[in-house]
């Protein structure tokens, strides 16, 4: 029974994958995109994956989803046409994924078996984290280093998306509320945020010992927000203001000063104190959930649309 | 009982997929709308089953982000199209 | 009383999975776009509905239960207003020439 239920969800998602090489328009193509990250969601709790089913289906199946919308978007209100990749481009773009794929399988594959594996070794050192969540201590313990270089990637990412602003924008907010926002909408804007932040909240909170984290909570906050900011509820911040600054930076700087604290009373960088580490690391997970919600929606937001108010 | 629940969860994910290409096919564009909506609720529905089967209970709040994005995806959709609201209607007459 | 409890799970079970099924059956031979609109929303969110019913009993705690309701509670909000949404883009494409 799990076998055909395992052959069902490759047969759908290649199926999904193909329609979207071959949809005729950029918005089917989007929605394609939106359900596929769904059902990979489903795929990764097949796959006992459920830390990586959570991420999937909150970035794939929700934020990227919203960038691609506005990136859509912003495309039609340029040229009036709808215009679409043309046939060579879409068949060059299903070539070299259809390559990608296949490179991933060889490598999944040719693994021996059974194939090496650290889980063993992380799981034995789990107790002298304090924490319960094994995907938690290699994210923020055994492997801290690559997280934290993630978060300041995600920092560039959004400097390259604020620099694409006109000089007399710069500082100013993006323009994301419009003037015509549907009463069903606005309706979902205002109950759907408090069941979103008590979500988020939960899946931080419960990180340290299950599934779960701060990356899916941080995008689960910056869906709300973006929820709301779409709804015209609240305005977008003028990306100058020094809070949101401050905010956006906060989690890496705490996760750097932890760092570097590690030489003084640990064995080195990103090395936490015996004993100590549950507090310190819930406590980097709590600034960096903020700080990832705040830097996913002013993503999705785009550049400045208007000059700042003086 | 995990064997009937896991078939139970095959079950609602082909037809769930079934209709998913109806929609996703479908010439009118608030049609294919319903693509994220429909695999939102599908998706939610085989992986509660399947957290009983396999009885992990972490799976229920996979299912909790599948239907909340879900539902943010499609509405965030809808408010993209080009036709929604009067002023937008009216605009793109006066245009055209 | 297990017994008696799965049961129940597997008549609600079936009931729902049986509501899926109604449904794509609607989106796939119903005539025009509001009546597949009709029939994705109610089957759906009814199907989900006895999904959760039917697993309420094995849940292995309150708090477990409580997510379910969770899950079923986020789908109806969903599904209504994406039904409006959709709907309303369906309303003016129509009004327009």
């Amino acid at each position: 029974m799990t076998l055909l239920l395992d052959l069902a969800l490759i047969a759908g998602l290649l199926a999904l994958a193909v329609h979207v090489a071959r949809a005729s328009d950029d918005q089917s193509a989007i929605i394609g995109f939106i359900a596929f990250g769904l059902l990979l969601g489903v795929g990764w709790t097949r796959l006992a994956a459920i830390d990586v089913a959570m991420t999937e289906a909150a970035i794939g199946g929700g934020v990227t989803g919203m960038l691609l919308l506005r990136a859509e978007a912003r495309l039609r209100e340029r040229s009036s046409q709808a215009r679409s990749a043309g046939r060579i481009t879409k068949a060059a773009a299903a070539i070299g994924c259809t390559v990608v794929a296949a490179g991933l399988a060889l490598a999944v594959l040719s693994f021996p078996s059974p194939a090496p594996t650290l889980a063993p070794a992380a799981a034995a050192a789990l107790d002298a984290t304090g924490l319960g969540n094994p995907v938690t201590a290699v994210l923020l313990a055994y492997r801290a280093l690559d997280t934290l270089l993630e978060k300041v990637v995600l920092l560039l990412a959004l400097l390259g998306v604020w620099s694409l602003a006109p000089d007399q924008f710069w500082g100013g907010a993006p323009e994301l509320r419009r003037a015509d926002a549907p009463q069903p909408f606005i309706y979902l804007a205002r109950i759907l945020p408090p069941f979103g932040v008590l979500i988020a909240v939960y899946m931080c909170w419960v990180g340290a010992d299950a599934p779960g984290g701060t990356f899916q909570a941080g995008t689960v906050l910056a869906a709300m927000w973006l929820l709301v900011m779409l709804a015209g509820l609240r305005p977008a911040p003028e990306t100058r203001r020094t809070t949101l600054r401050l905010l956006l930076v906060g989690g890496p700087v705490l996760f750097f000063t932890v760092g570097f604290l590690g030489f003084a009373v640990a064995d080195g960088f990103l090395s936490y104190p015996e004993g100590a580490a549950k507090p310190i690391i819930v406590g980097i997970e709590a600034a960096l959930t903020a700080s990832i919600a705040l830097t996913l929606g002013l993503l999705v937001a785009g550049p400045s649309g208007r000059a700042p108010v003086p | 009982m995990a064997d009937l629940l896991t078939g139970a969860a095959l079950f609602i994910l082909v037809v769930t997929a079934l209709g998913l290409f109806k929609v996703l096919r479908s010439e009118i564009a608030a049609e294919r709308m319903m693509a994220v909506q429909l695999l939102g609720t599908g998706g939610a529905a085989a992986v509660l089953l399947l957290g009983a089967a396999s009885s992990s209970p972490a799976m229920t709040d996979v299912a909790l982000l599948l239907m909340l994005l879900a539902a943010v995806s499609c509405a965030a959709f809808a408010f993209g199209q080009p036709s929604l609201g009067p002023d937008a209607s009216e605009q793109a007459e006066d245009e055209a | 009383m297990t017994s008696l409890a799965n049961a129940f799970t597997l008549i609600a079970v079936g009931c729902g999975a049986l509501l899926f099924l109604a449904g794509t059956l609607g989106l796939l031979r119903f005539p025009d776009t509001l009546s597949r609109l009709h029939a994705l929303s109610k089957a759906d969110n009814l199907g989900l509905g006895l999904i959760v019913l039917g697993l309420l009993p094995q849940a292995a705690s309150f708090t477990g239960g409580l997510k379910l309701v969770c899950v079923w509670l986020l789908a109806q909000i969903s599904a209504a207003t994406a039904s409006q949404l959709i709907a309303g883009v369906l309303y003016r494409r129509k009004l327009r020439p």
